[in-house]
């Protein structure tokens, strides 16, 4: 059903991971993605798997599952592998008219996709253990050092979670206008990209002008509510740090630790 | 006093493309009314007749351009009250998906005390309260998305009451609701007024939730015409016709058959007494026909 649609795409289940306080995510998959672009070694990518199929482990979401969100995005996989693999010069492998493999293209090319591979996974892994409110208070909390150079972090967060909550509604808007223009003649289904592309303008049209209207209504409504930006606001949720976060940022710190030191002695 | 507007004027600005003003519309017209402490109050009209304008004055959405409003002792446009008066009188809006702002409808209702800056304690409480009043604690941890109108809407009115207000303004809360929903949302609301003892605001056009109002203004083109009880307003059934209202069905009906000779009594407001005078009437016309 398109109201059941979440961003990041959230699986539920009981585990350390869910439990863990959305900062300590946050920051984790931070350090891992840093981390493999810090690490040039094979040591250290077998580091960052261990640790990377000890979350997944933890997490209890299934590994089908994980792989699902990544048919997306191994069409970008793909092209960065095949441009590193083809474009970079070196020793000469193999060569066919204007394609060349060379001894660093392919060095470059499998690191490359173990890099993004394991990126891809990591991420999705924080939005399959995190709420998007978690995310979002998480984020905001995460970010506040930025208000001293006037970086409006609450209005960020407070934005994407309005943004998260209308994502069903306009879907089904979109839907609702969509039938109401198929019963009048129109068509969405036939033609090529481009005939359907045109096509969908009066289907935007409508919807723009719908989007704007819940938009002030949606403004009038949270300030008829007092609300008047994060100043001064306290909070139902306040997001508190146990002793599972502080063992999870040793964790992280311990992870840190050691694929730097792989990168010193490798 | 609760709130009192005098002499209130509202226009609306027109805007050319640069944005300068190049006309207005006058939406209020002298409104002056009193609502007292505790009161069920209804206020009528049709579209474009000035209501919901009206009623975003009296939570300083809208400023007046003459005349003042007063919420309690507050002048609306005293800047320095203005998060005083939006406390303590709260706004139920007419499309519910609108109004919503959390993810969860806990969160929801913990809105308002959040930006008013309640402790985290106590917003816990208010907002179990709230929910207990509007009878939505099984749905506390549900998403907004997967509730019915009526129920989206009693979520709407449990957060303006976790503000802990003294009145609340009700902006045709039932306008895009289903029989059902509609009855959900009135009975929430003069639950409150009964039970809370929270002065009500009803903005609507269906005549048929104003009967059990205290007090009931009909406007028309931005000014206040007809104002009395519930009685009063309904036995002027050919006025409120010429105001294009409907008037309930029983009323119409008694009043109709007043025409044709039938000595019913004028403003009845439901169908109980409604037999009831009829019943009268039928025992009179026998005794006469056997003396």
């Amino acid at each position: 059903m398109l109201r059941d649609i979440t961003l990041g795409q959230y699986y539920q289940t009981k585990s350390p991971i869910h439990e863990l306080d959305p900062r300590v995510k946050l920051i984790a998959t931070f350090a891992f993605i840093i981390s493999l672009f810090l690490v040039n070694s094979y040591v250290g990518y077998v580091i960052a798997l261990i640790y990377l199929a000890l979350a997944i482990g933890l997490s209890r979401v299934p590994f089908s599952y994980i792989t699902r969100g990544m048919k997306a995005v191994v069409m970008l996989l793909m092209i960065t592998v095949l441009f590193n693999l083809f474009l970079t010069p070196g020793e000469l492998l193999w060569s066919f008219g204007v394609l060349r493999i060379t001894r660093e293209g392919v060095v470059i090319a499998s690191k490359m996709a173990i890099r993004l591979t394991m990126l891809i996974i990591g991420s999705s892994l924080m939005t399959l253990t995190t709420t998007p409110n978690q995310l979002t208070d998480g984020l905001e909390s995460v970010l506040s050092p930025l208000k001293v150079i006037k970086v409006p972090v609450h209005e960020i967060s407070m934005m994407m979670s309005i943004a998260l909550r209308f994502i069903p509604i306009l879907m089904e808007e979109t839907d609702k206008i969509m039938k109401a223009q198929m019963a009048r003649g129109a068509d969405f289904e036939s033609g090529n990209v481009f005939k359907r592309a045109s096509n969908m303008v009066p289907l935007l049209v409508p919807l723009f002008i719908s989007a704007f209207r819940r938009a002030n209504d949606l403004a009038m409504a949270m300030e008829a509510r007092c609300y008047r930006g994060g100043e001064g606001r306290t909070r139902m949720k306040p997001l508190v740090y146990s002793s599972k976060d502080y063992i999870a940022y040793l964790v992280i710190a311990l992870f840190m630790f050691m694929i730097i030191a792989a990168g010193r002695l490798f | 006093m609760m709130i009192r507007s005098s002499d209130l004027v509202f226009d609306y600005i027109k805007r050319d493309e640069e944005g300068n003003p190049c006309g207005s519309v006058r939406a209020l017209d002298g409104v002056s009314l009193d609502v007292e402490k505790g009161q069920f109050i209804a206020v009528l009209g049709h579209n474009g007749s000035g209501k919901s304008t009206l009623a975003k004055h009296f939570n300083a959405l809208l400023y007046p351009s003459g005349g003042t409003v007063y919420v309690g002792d507050m002048n609306t446009m005293d800047d320095s009250h203005l998060w005083d008066i939006r406390q303590t009188c709260g706004m139920v809006f007419q499309n519910p998906d609108n109004q919503i702002i959390g993810q969860v409808v806990e969160e929801d209702v913990g809105f308002g005390p959040e930006n008013m800056g309640v402790p985290t304690e106590q917003i816990w409480e208010r907002v179990e309260e709230s929910l207990r009043i509007v009878g939505m604690e099984e749905y506390r941890n549900s998403s907004p998305n997967r509730l019915s109108g009526g129920q989206k809407q009693r979520v709407s009115i449990a957060g303006v009451i976790a503000m802990h207000p003294e009145c609340i303004v009700f902006d045709e809360p039932t306008a895009m609701l289903d029989p059902s929903g509609r009855r959900e949302v009135i009975r929430a609301a003069r639950a409150l007024n009964d039970v809370e003892k929270i002065t009500i605001i009803l903005i609507t056009h269906y005549m048929d939730e104003v009967v059990f109002a205290d007090r009931v203004f009909v406007m028309d083109g931005g000014s206040v015409v007809m104002d009395g009880s519930p009685r009063e307003i309904f036995s002027r059934v050919d006025e409120l016709e010429h105001l294009r209202l409907d008037v309930p069905q029983v009323t119409l009906l008694a009043h109709r058959l007043r025409k044709e000779g039938i000595e019913l009594p004028e403003g009845i407001l439901t169908r109980k007494e409604f037999i009831k005078e009829l019943r009268e009437y039928i025992s009179r016309k026998e005794n006469v026909t056997k003396a």
